[in-house]
């Protein structure tokens, strides 16, 4: 076998005044022919820099401080920019995370792909046009005169992937680089893309390097791992090898950390009593216009549900399923069109926003993403107390309450003085559940909470979640699209998908002995769910 | 191994460098900055350099070149010997004392109007952007108010009310109030869909907090951007009324009004509009310059590009 790719010591500078002097520190590696190469780490490995330097993409503020990227023996990082351009899409090219923002909105998708072959070759118009029907049917998009006469905006998430990659893979390049290129999508349409990337890829004899944060994923694609941790390599190895036998604590701290996706098997109390219970829930969001016909579209329909304290419910769905609709109207952030949800003794659907003031205590949610959680031009302190403040509680004593829950959340006290900006995500996460507890709910719904973090801070939040369920009985309703994460926390599950709940029932039950359909493709589709990883 | 350890968590507090060091380091701010505080310190010590009363005029000292000696009539009667640096008026007035003077109004109808301007069109946006019953009585209201030309308004007020500093000030500030509001109303709309918001509502806090304490602070860098601009378009909007004749009396002396008085000689005695005329562009300039120096630095949007 032939090196499509080998890298040598490639460094890469960062700005001065970072966290570190490099990005990427003495990295080396090879892709073969017809080979998948996992570039694995968390947020800030450096993963993405790599991929960037050797599409010569990077910013100027990350200039290549030495090595070599050696594309089929060609240094690209001594390439002139017009060989540069060249290289790109002829002998590499890339799919990016997000296929919306990758392709340009106001082309066809046809055009777009036309536009590589105008760029690169000397093919006449029709000869270009077969190419491009070609490609978009081996990318297995149905009726692809259709597709290609289409706007981006008129595909789904998973066919814009595929028109990327047709895209990138149209000329027959060495080496396809594939940056994080199904993290924005669902589960069900992950594995899709998964398994089109493997067969184009042993069809061409490409050589991939996949960059991901996944292991999951990684279990699923890789010839191939390497693991990256904040800029160096830490471990390159087999799949077999990295994933079963890790050398490096920190690759055996991060599979360690992947949740597994057997329930956790807690014995559940039926006795104790029901703090949360919808019944018939709905959420109907309809265009009123005067004059134009009204479009209805059922966020939520016909929700039920049933939390007793000291449990958690897990609402598990992809994206649009109708589960964040679900919690927010509980929050009432929004108002539920009709249905019934009670709080303890305490029927809240239909209240005024005055009448729900003295009740809104009960219930606190902590969203998915830390960055924009809490006011960026509050302190720490500020966000904390003020909900005990909204509700009487002295100053003095909401501020002793505010150290006190910095303590539970593991974080110090002596924070409490600062702005989120100076928190990592996973402390901000923290925070957010300190200042939900403040208001010493009896409901805590947690949407998407940890879906935004790294690995293995998500291991930690998810513990200190579990812990606080514990330690103050608390019910915890738990949305999330993640398999794993909602196995190792929910006591129930119920699976939603378009508005409805088409499956519920103890996490153990529905886990092992999926009844409906959906639920079951879901469960196939979750990456790496047939691999035995090590055991931390 | 621990895993805490190692994990991002334990990393310590990052240290974002203060937004008053970026400001300090940008040469627009810096150039812009200094020059208006020069401005400032020109205006408010207008007495002790070597200015004399803007309103004294001798009839010996008419049509003066600048640099040459003249005399000029104190109020109780007095004839003092005075170097005219810019020349004198029609009327043997100091046009150098008038320019200096005219720096005060020019600067406070500036900033009076775009803090006026701003405290309205803040008040406005947030209600129509928060309270959504009243965003569309309020926007089409300020449609309307748009619609008129700026200068327009402000001659139908000040005619209305009698020129003085105050009723110049308000006629310039209310045509802004439509901008302002529109720019606030966009920014809380984007806001409100915040989670920090919906954390605050879920959190019982009442609404006038909701909108004053956590939608109103993160409105504020583009605000002061938008206030900078609306100096400058106040400063030239003043000067224009006073020329046309229908901003301050002509006893008070504004870059206008100069402007306009030197304006009938202006072949022979260019002097008498070039050098307000030069003070306003540079004000003009710089408080511009400035505005650029704090979008660049204070908008996020702005800011991202390394």
């Amino acid at each position: 076998m032939s090196s499509v790719l080998e890298v040598r010591n490639l460094s890469v500078a960062l700005p001065a005044g970072g966290d570190r002097r490099r990005a990427v520190e003495n990295v080396s590696f090879g892709v073969e022919r017809g080979e998948i190469v996992c570039l694995v780490g968390e947020s800030g490995s450096g993963k993405s820099v790599i991929a960037q330097a050797m599409m010569g993409l990077l910013p100027q503020a990350l200039p290549v401080a030495g090595g070599s990227i050696l594309l089929e023996g060609e240094d690209v990082v001594k390439a002139r920019p017009e060989r540069l351009r060249e290289l790109r899409a002829t002998r590499m090219s890339m799919v990016f995370q997000e296929p919306m923002t990758a392709l340009n909105p106001v082309m066809t998708c046809g055009r777009q792909i036309d536009e590589v072959l105008v760029q690169h070759t000397r093919l006449t118009a029709a000869e270009r046009r077969a190419k491009i029907l070609d490609i978009v049917h081996e990318v297995a998009l149905p009726d692809p005169e259709r597709i290609i006469a289409s706007y981006p905006h008129q595909l789904s998430g998973g066919q814009r992937q595929r028109i990327v990659i047709a895209m990138a893979l149209v000329l027959e390049p060495a080496l396809l680089i594939a940056d994080e290129p199904t993290t924005a999508l669902d589960v069900t349409t992950q594995a899709q893309i998964l398994r089109l990337i493997q067969e184009l890829q042993a069809r061409h004899g490409t050589g991939v390097l996949f960059i991901t944060h996944d292991f999951g994923v990684v279990a699923e694609i890789a010839h191939r791992v390497a693991v990256l941790r904040l800029g160096e390599m830490v471990e390159l190895g087999s799949k077999a090898e990295v994933l079963t036998r890790p050398q490096h604590f920190y690759t055996r701290m991060l599979i360690g950390a992947v949740p597994k996706i057997e329930p956790h098997g807690r014995p559940i109390d039926t006795s104790k009593p029901v703090v949360l219970a919808t019944r018939g829930l709905s959420k109907v969001y309809s265009d009123r216009g005067w004059f134009a016909r009204r479009r209805e579209v059922r966020a939520a329909s016909d929700v039920t549900l049933e939390i007793r304290r000291g449990q958690t419910l897990g609402i598990v769905g992809e994206s649009g399923s109708g589960k964040s609709t679900v919690a927010r109207c509980i929050v009432r952030l929004i108002d539920p069109t009709s249905g019934e949800i009670r709080l303890g003794g305490d029927e809240i659907a239909g209240k005024s926003r005055a009448a729900l003031r003295p009740l809104r205590r009960k219930v606190q949610i902590v969203f998915q993403d830390p960055y924009r959680s809490l006011n960026p031009r509050r302190r720490v302190r500020d966000a904390i107390m003020e909900g005990p403040l909204n509700y009487g509680v002295p100053r003095a004593e909401a501020r002793e309450r505010a150290e006190r829950l910095m303590e539970l959340v593991r974080m110090d006290p002596g924070a409490l003085g600062r702005y989120p900006h100076q928190f990592s995500g996973g402390q901000r996460q923290r925070i957010c559940i300190a200042r939900a507890l403040a208001m010493e709910p009896e409901l805590l719904i947690a949407d998407e909470a940890v879906s935004a973090l790294d690995v293995s801070v998500q291991a930690q939040v998810l513990a200190l979640l579990e812990e606080i369920r514990e330690r103050l009985d608390l019910a915890m309703l738990f949305i999330t699209h993640d398999l794993r994460v909602a196995a190792q926390v929910c006591d129930y599950v119920a699976v939603m998908s378009q508005g409805q709940v088409v499956e519920q029932g103890p996490a153990a039950e529905v886990f092992s002995a999926p009844r409906h359909e959906y639920t079951r493709a879901l469960f196939s589709a979750a990456p790496g769910r047939n691999f035995a990883f090590a055991k931390a | 191994m621990d895993a805490d350890a190692l994990s991002v968590e334990a990393a310590d507090v990052r240290h974002h460098e203060s937004t008053w060091r970026r400001l300090r380091r940008n040469w627009s701010v810096r150039l812009g900055g200094a020059v208006l505080a020069v401005l400032v310190v020109v205006a408010l010590a207008a007495p002790w350099l070597g200015t004399v009363d803007p309103t004294l005029f001798d009839a010996g000292s008419r049509d003066l070149v600048p640099g040459r000696m003249g005399e000029i009539t104190t109020l109780e009667g007095d004839t003092i010997p005075h170097r005219f640096i810019m020349g004198s008026d029609s009327f043997g007035r100091d046009i150098y004392s008038r320019v200096i003077y005219g720096a005060r109004v020019s600067l406070s109808v500036g900033l009076l109007a775009a803090l006026l301007a701003l405290a309205f069109g803040v008040l406005a946006g947030l209600s129509a952007g928060y309270l959504r019953w009243v965003d569309g009585v309020l926007m089409r209201f300020m449609d309307g108010l748009m619609a008129i030309p700026a200068i327009l308004i402000a001659i139908a007020l000040v005619a209305m009310w009698r020129g003085s500093l105050p009723t110049v000030i308000v006629a310039i500030a209310i045509p802004e109030i439509p901008r302002v509001t529109r720019l606030v109303r966009s920014l809380v709309l984007s806001i409100r869909e915040e989670p920090y918001v919906e954390a605050a509502v879920s959190l019982g806090t009442p609404t006038w907090k909701i909108m004053f304490k956590h939608i109103l602070p993160n409105t504020m860098a583009p605000l002061i951007v938008q206030g900078t601009y609306i100096a400058a378009s106040a400063i030239l909007l003043e000067a224009i009324l006073s020329f046309l004749g229908v901003g301050l009396p002509p006893d008070i002396p504004t870059w206008g009004n100069i402007m306009a008085e030197g304006r009938v000689q202006f072949n022979e005695y260019p002097h008498n509009v070039f050098f307000p005329g030069l003070f306003l562009a540079v004000t003009v300039l710089a408080v511009n310059i400035l505005g650029d120096g704090l979008r660049d630095t204070l908008d996020p949007k702005m800011a991202k590009r390394v």
